[in-house]
């Protein structure tokens, strides 16, 4: 983790200078501690690959892993990233933007019509190996419920989760 | 929303300094999962947060020590319920985690904040024009003559029938845990029991916290009982869902499978986390049949008061005790 820790003490009102790495950007931004970290990628950093979707941690469509660990970005404001890296579904795909393995097994499995909860069942499907809650179906149902899918792609979303957590292709992203 | 002022202090101590040098309405904030939720929807209006979600040493598990378990109010949801001590020795207290929110969440959210979780009342969380005697006070009641489904049938008043909607406390209930806070008077130690309080005439008061009391850790006495326990959740879907009811049941047995022990808490069902004492007497000294459990169930609802749909949670809740007790029986006696 390139970014020294800025967790010391802080007053701000107003703006809040925040540096931390999304992906393999360092991003360097004055805050207004009432952005959500969904709001900060989507809106002011470009990157719309997080979806919105109930914007109050009930769907999981914003999840993206904070220092490897999943959370839903809605949910996180902003000025509690500094000093963290934020992966998201766009630091997914390998340097040449060849597909991580977990998203080639969603398009084999049909795990997705519309897409967008896709990227949010990607990260947390990535976490979801990582953490070891992949190894039977009904852990990985369990695991994977805070993503839902108005599409109902589950079988498909499962399918694929389990058959990636069998190859041992998830850790090379969960940082 | 509205705009507010943002402190991250180093320390407990600076924490709870910044707080009252902050003034009235200032809030710790930690996992945001509540706070950050109804900052959103402009139910929560503080005009300063002071951030602990990274405060060292607030986030520290012991549960090796002989007397007691220990949880840092700033310990994640997902990391203590994946603690092996509780997972095999106190299975009750794994499962209330394990079986609340998502994943997602329970990595950010941390079990001081989840004690103070306020309601999902639809009516509270809504804003106006909905009355709402909590979010409001004086305001009414919306849900007493609109959508009453979730809502309780213990603890209630004419003020508020909103459920405390939280499995943690419900398990830590059970085991007599106890919390330790730091405000600026210094440090005092609240048993759970005593931290929530019904609502009656006044149910923007939902706790015996005073303002700028920082929660610490929670201590849990170490008890055998615990292996026999299950944190058992009756949803509308099987996973990430509230309560519809719940039960956190604990028994030990001797030889002849007669109960020496028995605790009993309910969930989804009361406007606080409720502890059945009279049901727990009711078993010790028993063999712990079906039937014994039935009676159980049947005295922690006989003071029930049911609105217009919430009717099901009596005799749900009575057959949630039944199964929660067959499950705690069946651990205790491997
Ligand atoms: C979609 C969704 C589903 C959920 N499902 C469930 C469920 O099924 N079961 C369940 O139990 N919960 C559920 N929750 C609630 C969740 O568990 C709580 O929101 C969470 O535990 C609160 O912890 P936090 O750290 O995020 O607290 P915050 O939101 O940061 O704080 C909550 C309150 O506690 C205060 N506070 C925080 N830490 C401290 C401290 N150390 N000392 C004193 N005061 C403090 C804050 O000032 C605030 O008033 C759900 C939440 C969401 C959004
Ligand atoms: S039940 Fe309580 S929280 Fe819900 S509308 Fe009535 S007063 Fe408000
Ligand atoms: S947009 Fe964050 S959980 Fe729905
Ligand atoms: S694919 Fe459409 S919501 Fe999941």
């Amino acid at each position: 983790m390139a970014v020294p820790n800025q967790a010391v003490p802080t007053t701000v009102a107003g703006s809040v200078p925040a540096a931390f790495q999304v992906n393999d950007r360092l991003v360097e931004l004055d805050l207004d501690p009432r952005e959500s970290l969904l709001d900060v990628l989507r809106e002011r950093l470009g990157m719309t690959g997080t979806k919105k979707g109930c914007d109050h941690g009930q769907c999981g469509a914003c999840t993206v892993h904070i220092d490897g660990r999943r959370v839903v970005s809605c949910l996180t404001p902003a000025v509690q990233v500094r000093g963290t890296t934020v992966t998201t579904i766009e630091g997914v795909a390998g340097p040449d933007r060849e597909l991580h393995p977990l998203q080639q097994a969603f398009i084999d499995n049909d795990a997705l019509q519309c897409g967008y909860c896709t990227p949010g069942q990607i990260m947390s499907g990535l976490a979801c190996i990582a953490e070891g809650h992949a190894d039977t179906d009904d852990r990985a149902r369990e695991y994977l419920s805070g993503n839902l899918c108005r599409c109902g792609a589950y079988e498909g979303i499962i399918a694929a989760v389990r058959g990636c957590s069998a190859q041992g292709t998830a850790e090379e992203v969960s940082g | 929303m509205r705009a507010f002022t943002y402190t991250e202090p180093g320390t407990v101590t600076e924490a709870v300094a910044a707080l009252a040098a902050a003034g009235p309405g200032a809030r710790f904030l930690a996992g945001g999962t509540t706070l950050y939720d109804l900052m959103k929807l402009g139910v929560e209006a503080p005009a300063a947060v002071v951030d602990v979600h990274r405060i060292a040493g607030l986030a520290t598990i012991d549960t090796s020590g002989p007397a007691e378990l220990v949880f840092g109010g700033g310990a994640r949801m997902a990391d203590v319920a994946e603690d092996p001590v509780l997972l095999r020795d106190y299975p009750a207290l794994a499962e209330s985690l394990a079986k609340a929110a998502s994943q997602q969440l329970r990595t950010m959210a941390t079990v001081g904040g989840n004690l103070l979780q306020r309601t999902r009342c639809a009516y509270f969380r809504g804003g106006r024009p909905f009355a709402c005697n909590k979010r409001e006070p004086g305001s009414g009641c919306a849900a007493r003559e609109g959508l009453d489904r979730g809502h309780a049938v213990l603890g209630i008043s004419d003020a508020c029938i909103a459920t405390y909607p939280g499995d943690w406390a419900i398990a830590l209930i059970a085991f007599d845990a106890v919390v330790d806070v730091l405000g600026p008077a210094g440090e005092r130690t609240v048993p759970l029991a005593q931290l929530h309080v019904e609502p009656g005439e006044h149910p923007e008061r939902e706790h015996t916290l005073a303002p700028g009391e920082l929660i610490l850790r929670i201590r849990v006495p170490t008890t055998g009982t615990g292996r026999g326990s299950t944190y058992h959740k009756i949803r509308d879907r099987e996973s990430y869902a509230f309560a519809l009811t719940s039960a956190a049941a604990a028994v030990a047995l001797d030889a002849d499978g007669t109960v020496t022990d028995a605790r009993l808490a309910l969930g989804g069902v009361a406007t606080v986390p409720w502890r059945a004492a009279e049901a727990e007497r009711s078993l010790v000294g028993q063999p712990l049949s079906p039937d014994a459990s039935r009676r159980a169930g049947e005295i922690v609802f006989a003071d029930a008061v049911v609105g217009t749909s919430n009717g099901y949670k009596i005799e749900l809740g009575i057959r949630t005790v039944v199964d929660a007790l067959r499950i705690a029986g069946e651990r205790a006696t491997q």
